[in-house]
C-alpha cells in the first residue's frame, strides 16, 4: 500500500465514527477499528522490503522551491513506531469500546484517536522535517482533544490545557530548531540530511539547533523538567492514557531524538545534554512514582522514568545503547499499555484507583491479576520477561560509561532508579492485589468482560514470549531498526538473550531487585517521611507562570490597544511618515529622465475643482451633507482624470463606483447626527494639521519623482501586452489581465467582496435584533420629508431606462474583452439599474419584485469563476488557465468565444449581489411601519408639514 | 500635467489624513474615501502617464500603450474599496444606533474585555 495511503488512512477513516454513531456505538468503533486495521495490513505488506533493509519511499513535490514536499519514507524506525502505533492502537479501539460508558460521545472519541493516530503515523512515515513539523503539532492538538475528552471534570480540562501548552511551546521551539537544521544542509528532506553529519556538527548553528530540537523532543517525552504535564494528563479516560501516554505520543520525542540520531549525536553537547536529561528523569520519575496512591499517576510517573531511561540511552551515543534503546521502546511500549488497561479495568470495576483503598483483588479478580502481575514484574525487570532484557543491557551500558571523568556516577544511580522502578512495580502488585480482601471497596469487584481483558492479555502474551524468545521474535526487527537508528552502519555485537553469565549488569539488576522489595517492606516509614520532605509543586509552579504571563499580556494590551482609535491612527500615521523620511534621506535618487506632459487648460480647470472642493471639505467638514458633495466632485473629477490619462477601464468603474458610494453614505447620514461638534482642541488640530501636511507633501513628492523617472527595472507590462491578444484572445489587456493573467487575484478579490457584504448582511441582522430596531421605527427623519416621495416623472424614467440600462450592462460585459467593460463595470452599472428602482418606487415595492436572493448572486458568482478555473484542471493546466477559440455562425460576422468571459461572469454576479447586498442591508434600518401602505406615486398627505421640532427651530 | 496629478494626490493624501485624524466616525469615512482616491490615483501614477494611448490593442497600426498592469490593479482597488467603505460606514453606523455616540474613541470604563478573567 502506498505510503501516502497509509498515512491518509487515520485522517480519512476519522469521519466515520462521528457519522456512524447514530447507527450505534458498535458501528462507530467497527469503523475505527477497520480503518486502523487497513492501514496496519497496509504497512504488514511491507515486512519483506524492510526487513531487508530497503527504505521505501513515496514523494510529492508540494512547493519545491520552499522545500515543501509531501515525502513519505519507510525504514526500519519508521516501521516499528509504525507498528506500535497502529497495532496498540487496535488493541486500544477494541478496549475503548468497552471501557467508554453509555454517556460518553464514543463517535467523537473514535475521531479524536484516529486523527491523533494519523497525525502519529505522519510524524513516523515523514521523510520532509516541515511535514513532520505539521503532523507534529496536529498530535498537540489532538491529544489536547483527547485528554479534555470528558469536558465535565475541570482536571481534565486543567491537564489538556497544561499538555498542549507544554508540548505546544516545546513544538514551536523545535520548528525554529528544524529550519536551523534544514538552512545548515540546504534540504528540508530527512533523507538528505542525515547523509551530512559532518557539515552538520561543523556548523557553528549546531548547538543552537540541537537545544531548539531537544526542547520539543523532552517536552514531548516528559524529559526533567518538562515531566510535570504527564501525570496531570491522566485525567484523560484510561485507554487515552494507555495510548498517548505509553506507547505514542509520549514516544514522539523518543523517535525525533532516535530519527536525528545519525547527524546529532556523538558530541559532547549531545551526551551532556541528553544523556544527563534522562537520568535525571530516569531517578526523579522512579522516586516519585513510589509514592503515588493513584494507580494511574503511579503509572504516569513510571513512564516518565523509562522515557528518562531510554532518553538516557539515546544520549551515550553509542551503538549498543541505541540498540537497547530500541529494543526498550518495544518492551515498554507491550508492557505498559498492558498496565494502563489493568488500571483501567481496576478502576472501571472497583470504582477506584486509590491504591490505599485497594487490595486483595486476587481471588476476585484474577484474570486481571494475572495480566497486572506479568506486566508489573516485566516493568520491575524480572526474568524471564522483557522488561528484563533491555534493563540488563541498559545497565550493561552504564558501566562504561563515564560522566566528567567519574566511572561510578552513572552506573550506581541506574541502579537506584531501577532499585525505586523494582519497589513501584512490586507495590502495584502487591497493595492492589495482595493482602487481605476488603469490604469498603466502592462497588463490588469482578472480572471484567472479555472486551476489556483481551487486548491486555494479547500484549502480556507479547511480553512473556519476548522475554523466552527474543532472539526468534524480535531480533530481526532490533537489528533493522537499529541500524535505521545508528544510519546504516555496522551493527554491534549484542545478543537479545536471558542469561549471559555473571556479568556486572546482573549484580546491578540482584541488587536493585532485593533492594526494591527491602524498600517496599518499608514502604510506610518511607511514605511518611517523603510527606515530611518539602517539594516543589509542578502544577502550581506552572499556574503561577501561566497567570503571571496572563497579566502581563493582558496588561500590555491593555496599554497599547486602549480603545483611542485616534491614537493607533496618529501613531500609525507619524510612523510611517518617519519611515518615509528615513528612506528618502538614506537613500539615492537619480536625476529626472523623462519630459513631462504639457498641461492643457482643461485639466487645468479639473484640478482648480479637485483641489478646491478637497480643501472646502476639510473646511467645511461639519456640515456632513455639503462635504459629501463636495466629495462626489472629487470623484467625478478623479474618474474624469482616468478618461483624460488613457484609463477608460478605470474612468468607468470609478464613476459607477462613485454613484454607489454617494448613494451609500446619503443612507447613513439619513442616521447619523448632521453636523460634527468641535472635539478637538486648537493646538490638536494644529499638529494634526501639521502631519497631514507633512505626509501629503511627502506622498506627492514620491509620485512626482517617480513619474518623472523612467522604470527602475524591466516592467512585466511589455509581457502582458505582446501577449493579451495571442495568449488570452483579448485586446483590451486590462480586461485581459483581470480575467486572465492574474484571474487568481482577481477570484480572491470577489471573495473579499462577497464577505464584504455579508459581514455588512450579518451586522444588519444583529442591530436590527437588538433594542435599537424600537428605536429606528419611532424614528423622526432630521429633515422634512417630501410627501411626493415617489415622484410621477421619476418612477415612469426609471421604470423606461431599465430594459436600456440592463442592456448597457450587457453590452459592456460583452465587450470588456477587447473594448473597455467588463465584468467588473457591468455588474456596477445593473446595479445601480435597480438601486434607480428603489429610489424611484420604494424599498417596499422593490423587494416585493425581487425573485432571488443577493447572497445567492454572490455565491453563484463565486462559484461560476472557481469552476471555470477548476475546469482548467479538465485539461490538465494549473487553475484558472483560460481558452478561447473562434466561431463562425453564418449569418453574424465570426466572432471570438473565450472561457475568460464564464469568469467574468462569476465576476460581474459577486459584484452585482454584494453592492446590492450592502445597500439592501443598509436600506433596511429606515423601514418604518407606515411605509408598508405606501406605493410609487403615493401621495401622502400627513408629510406636507415638516416635523414638529424642526417647527421649533425655525421659531427659536 | 504631472506636477498637476502629484500636487492632486499630495492634497487629497493631507486632507484625507486629516480627517480620519477627527473624533467622530463620519469625517473618518470621509478622509478615508479622500485616502482612497489619492491611493488610487497614485498607484495608477506609477504606470506612468499617457494621453490618448490606452491599453487596447490596435491590430491596424503600431500605436503607443498605456501601461495596463496598474490599471488593473487599480480598478480591482477601486471596486474593493467600496466593500470596504460600506463594512465601515456599517460599523460606524451600528456603533451610533446602539450607544447613540458617534466617537470613534472608547472611553476607559467602556472596557469590554476585563482582565483577570480566566477561563
Amino acid at each position: 500500500m502506498s505510503l501516502f495511503l497509509i498515512a491518509a488512512l487515520p485522517f480519512l477513516g476519522a469521519v466515520f465514527p462521528a457519522l456512524l454513531i447514530r447507527a450505534g456505538r458498535n458501528a462507530a468503533a467497527s469503523a475505527a477499528g477497520l480503518t486502523t486495521f487497513l492501514a496496519l495490513m497496509g504497512l504488514l505488506i511491507h515486512i519483506p522490503s524492510v526487513m531487508r533493509g530497503e527504505v521505501i519511499t513515496a514523494r510529492f513535490d508540494w512547493i519545491p522551491i520552499l522545500g515543501l514536499n509531501a515525502n513519505f519514507m519507510l525504514d526500519g524506525l519508521g516501521f516499528l513506531f509504525a507498528l506500535l502505533i497502529l497495532g496498540i492502537g487496535l488493541l486500544i479501539i477494541l478496549y475503548a469500546r468497552f471501557y467508554l460508558s453509555r454517556e460518553d460521545p464514543m463517535g467523537q472519541f473514535y475521531t479524536y484517536l484516529l486523527l491523533f493516530q494519523g497525525a502519529m503515523v505522519g510524524i513516523v512515515l515523514s521523510d520532509n522535517i516541515l511535514l513532520l513539523l505539521i503532523f507534529w503539532e496536529l498530535t498537540s492538538l489532538s491529544s489536547f482533544l483527547l485528554i479534555g475528552y470528558w469536558k465535565h471534570l475541570p482536571e481534565g480540562r486543567q491537564g489538556a490545557r497544561m499538555a498542549l501548552a507544554v508540548t505546544g511551546s516545546g513544538g514551536l521551539a523545535m520548528i525554529a530548531g528544524m529550519l536551523i537544521l534544514g538552512n545548515i544542509v540546504g534540504s528540508y528532506d530527512l533523507s538528505v540530511i542525515l547523509q551530512n553529519k559532518e557539515l552538520i556538527q561543523a556548523s557553528p548553528y549546531y548547538l543552537p539547533a540541537l537545544i531548539l530540537i531537544l526542547l520539543g523532543c523532552f517536552t514531548k517525552s516528559a524529559q526533567f523538567p518538562f515531566h510535570f504535564w504527564l501525570p496531570h494528563a491522566m485525567a484523560a479516560p484510561t485507554p487515552v492514557s494507555a495510548y498517548l501516554h505509553s506507547a505514542t505520543m509520549v514516544k514522539a520525542g523518543l523517535f525525533l531524538m532516535a530519527r536525528m540520531w545519525p547527524v546529532l549525536a556523538g558530541t559532547d553537547a549531545w551526551f551532556y545534554i541528553v544523556a544527563t536529561t534522562g537520568l535525571i528523569t530516569m531517578l526523579i520519575g522512579a522516586v516519585i512514582a513510589l509514592f503515588k496512591d493513584d494507580l494511574k499517576a503511579l503509572l504516569a510517573f513510571s513512564t516518565v522514568s523509562h522515557l528518562g531511561l531510554i532518553t538516557m540511552l539515546l544520549g551515550f551515543g553509542t551503538k549498543f545503547a541505541a540498540v537497547a534503546a530500541v529494543f526498550h521502546i518495544i518492551n515498554h511500549a507491550t508492557f505498559k499499555a498492558a498496565l494502563f488497561m489493568t488500571a483501567g479495568i481496576v478502576d472501571h470495576e472497583t470504582g477506584t484507583r486509590d491504591i490505599k483503598k485497594l487490595g486483595g483483588l486476587r481471588h476476585l479478580m484474577p484474570i486481571t491479576f494475572t495480566i497486572g502481575t506479568i506486566a508489573a514484574l516485566s516493568m520491575a525487570g524480572l526474568p524471564p520477561l522483557n522488561g528484563f532484557l533491555s534493563k540488563e543491557m541498559m545497565l550493561e551500558e552504564t558501566v562504561h560509561t563515564t560522566w566528567l571523568n567519574s566511572h561510578y556516577l552513572v552506573p550506581v544511580l541506574a541502579v537506584v532508579a531501577a532499585l525505586f522502578s523494582a519497589a513501584y512495580s512490586f507495590r502495584f502488585v502487591s497493595h492492589v492485589f495482595l493482602g487481605p480482601q476488603r469490604d469498603s471497596y466502592p462497588s463490588k469487584p469482578h472480572d471484567p468482560p472479555v472486551g476489556l481483558w483481551i487486548a491486555p492479555s494479547l500484549l502480556v502474551v507479547l511480553v512473556v514470549l519476548i522475554g523466552l524468545y527474543s532472539a526468534a521474535i524480535v531480533g530481526p526487527l532490533v537489528a533493522v531498526v537499529s541500524s535505521a537508528v545508528i544510519g546504516g552502519e555496522k551493527l554491534p555485537y549484542y545478543s537479545l538473550k536471558l542469561w549471559h553469565g555473571f556479568t556486572p549488569a546482573l549484580y546491578m539488576s540482584v541488587i536493585a531487585t532485593l533492594g526494591g522489595l527491602f524498600l517496599l517492606s518499608l514502604h510506610s516509614h518511607a511514605e511518611r517521611l517523603w510527606n515530611a520532605l518539602p517539594r516543589p509543586e509542578a502544577k502550581v509552579i506552572f499556574e503561577a507562570i501561566i497567570n503571571a504571563l496572563t497579566r502581563l499580556s493582558h496588561w500590555i494590551t491593555d496599554e497599547l490597544h486602549n480603545g483611542v482609535i485616534s491614537r493607533y491612527a496618529i501613531i500609525l500615521i507619524a510612523f510611517t511618515v518617519a519611515l518615509g523620511y528615513y528612506a528618502f534621506s538614506t537613500g539615492g535618487m537619480g536625476l529626472p529622465t523623462r519630459v513631462p506632459l504639457p498641461a492643457q487648460i482643461i485639466p487645468i480647470i479639473g484640478w482648480i475643482c479637485l483641489v478646491g472642493a478637497t480643501l472646502a471639505i476639510m473646511w467645511f467638514h461639519r456640515n456632513r451633507l455639503l462635504s459629501l458633495v463636495l466629495i462626489g466632485v472629487v470623484g467625478l473629477i478623479v474618474s474624469m482624470a482616468f478618461n483624460y490619462l488613457s484609463a477608460p477601464d478605470l474612468a468607468l468603474t470609478q464613476i459607477s463606483v462613485e454613484v454607489v458610494t454617494m448613494i451609500l453614505l446619503l443612507l447613513s447620514l439619513n442616521f447619523l447626527p448632521t453636523d460634527t461638534p468641535w472635539d478637538s482642541t486648537a493646538g490638536r488640530r494644529w499638529r494634526d494639521a501639521a502631519i497631514s501636511v507633512v505626509a501629503g507633501i511627502g506622498s506627492g513628492a514620491l509620485i512626482y519623482a517617480i513619474m518623472l523617472r523612467d522604470f527602475a527595472f524591466p516592467t512585466i507590462s511589455d509581457f502582458h501586452l505582446a501577449n493579451s491578444y495571442k495568449g488570452g484572445g483579448g485586446t483590451n489587456v486590462v480586461n485581459v489581465i483581470l480575467v486572465d493573467f492574474r484571474g487568481f487575484d482577481t477570484f480572491g478579490e470577489i471573495i473579499v467582496l462577497g464577505i464584504a457584504a455579508l459581514i455588512i448582511f450579518a451586522l444588519t441582522e444583529a442591530v436590527l435584533g437588538s433594542n435599537v430596531r424600537a428605536y429606528l421605527l419611532n424614528r423622526k427623519p432630521h429633515w422634512p420629508q417630501s410627501g411626493d416621495s415617489h415622484p410621477l416623472m421619476m418612477v415612469v424614467a426609471t421604470r423606461v431606462m431599465m430594459p436600456i440600462a440592463l442592456m448597457v450592462g450587457a453590452y459592456i460585459f460583452f465587450r470588456g474583452h477587447n473594448q473597455p467593460g467588463g465584468g467588473f463595470i457591468a455588474g456596477l452599472i445593473v446595479a445601480i439599474a435597480f438601486l434607480m428602482q428603489y429610489m424611484a418606487s420604494g424599498y417596499t415595492w422593490a423587494i416585493e419584485r425581487q425573485r432571488f436572493y443577493y447572497h445567492g448572486t454572490i455565491g453563484w458568482g463565486v462559484l461560476i469563476a472557481a469552476a471555470t478555473g477548476i475546469g482548467a484542471w479538465f485539461n490538465e493546466r494549473p487553475f484558472l488557465t483560460s481558452d478561447f477559440g473562434y466561431i463562425n455562425w453564418p449569418p453574424l460576422e465570426e466572432f471570438e468565444w473565450a472561457t475568460a468571459i464564464l469568469f467574468d461572469t462569476g465576476v460581474f454576479l459577486a459584484v452585482l449581489g454584494a453592492v446590492m447586498l450592502a445597500l439592501d442591508s443598509l436600506s433596511r434600518f429606515a423601514w418604518q411601519p407606515g411605509m408598508a401602505q405606501e406605493f410609487p406615486m403615493d401621495i401622502n398627505p400627513l408629510r406636507d408639514s415638516p416635523p414638529e421640532d424642526d417647527k421649533e427651530k425655525e421659531q427659536g | 500635467m504631472e506636477a498637476l496629478v502629484a500636487s492632486a494626490v499630495g492634497v487629497m493624501t493631507a486632507a484625507g489624513i486629516f480627517l480620519i485624524l477627527r473624533r467622530r466616525t463620519f469625517p473618518v469615512i470621509l478622509g478615508l474615501s479622500l485616502i482612497t482616491y489619492a491611493v488610487n490615483v497614485f498607484l495608477f501614477a506609477t504606470g506612468r502617464l499617457a494621453l490618448n494611448a490606452p491599453a487596447v490593442l490596435n491590430k491596424y497600426e503600431d500605436v503607443a500603450y498605456t501601461d495596463p498592469l496598474p490599471q488593473a490593479l487599480v480598478l480591482t482597488a477601486i471596486v474593493i474599496s467600496f466593500g470596504m467603505t460600506a463594512v465601515i460606514v456599517m460599523i460606524a453606523l451600528s456603533a451610533y444606533l446602539s450607544s447613540k455616540d458617534d466617537h470613534i474613541d472608547m472611553k476607559p470604563d467602556d472596557s469590554v474585555d476585563a482582565p483577570g478573567e480566566d477561563a
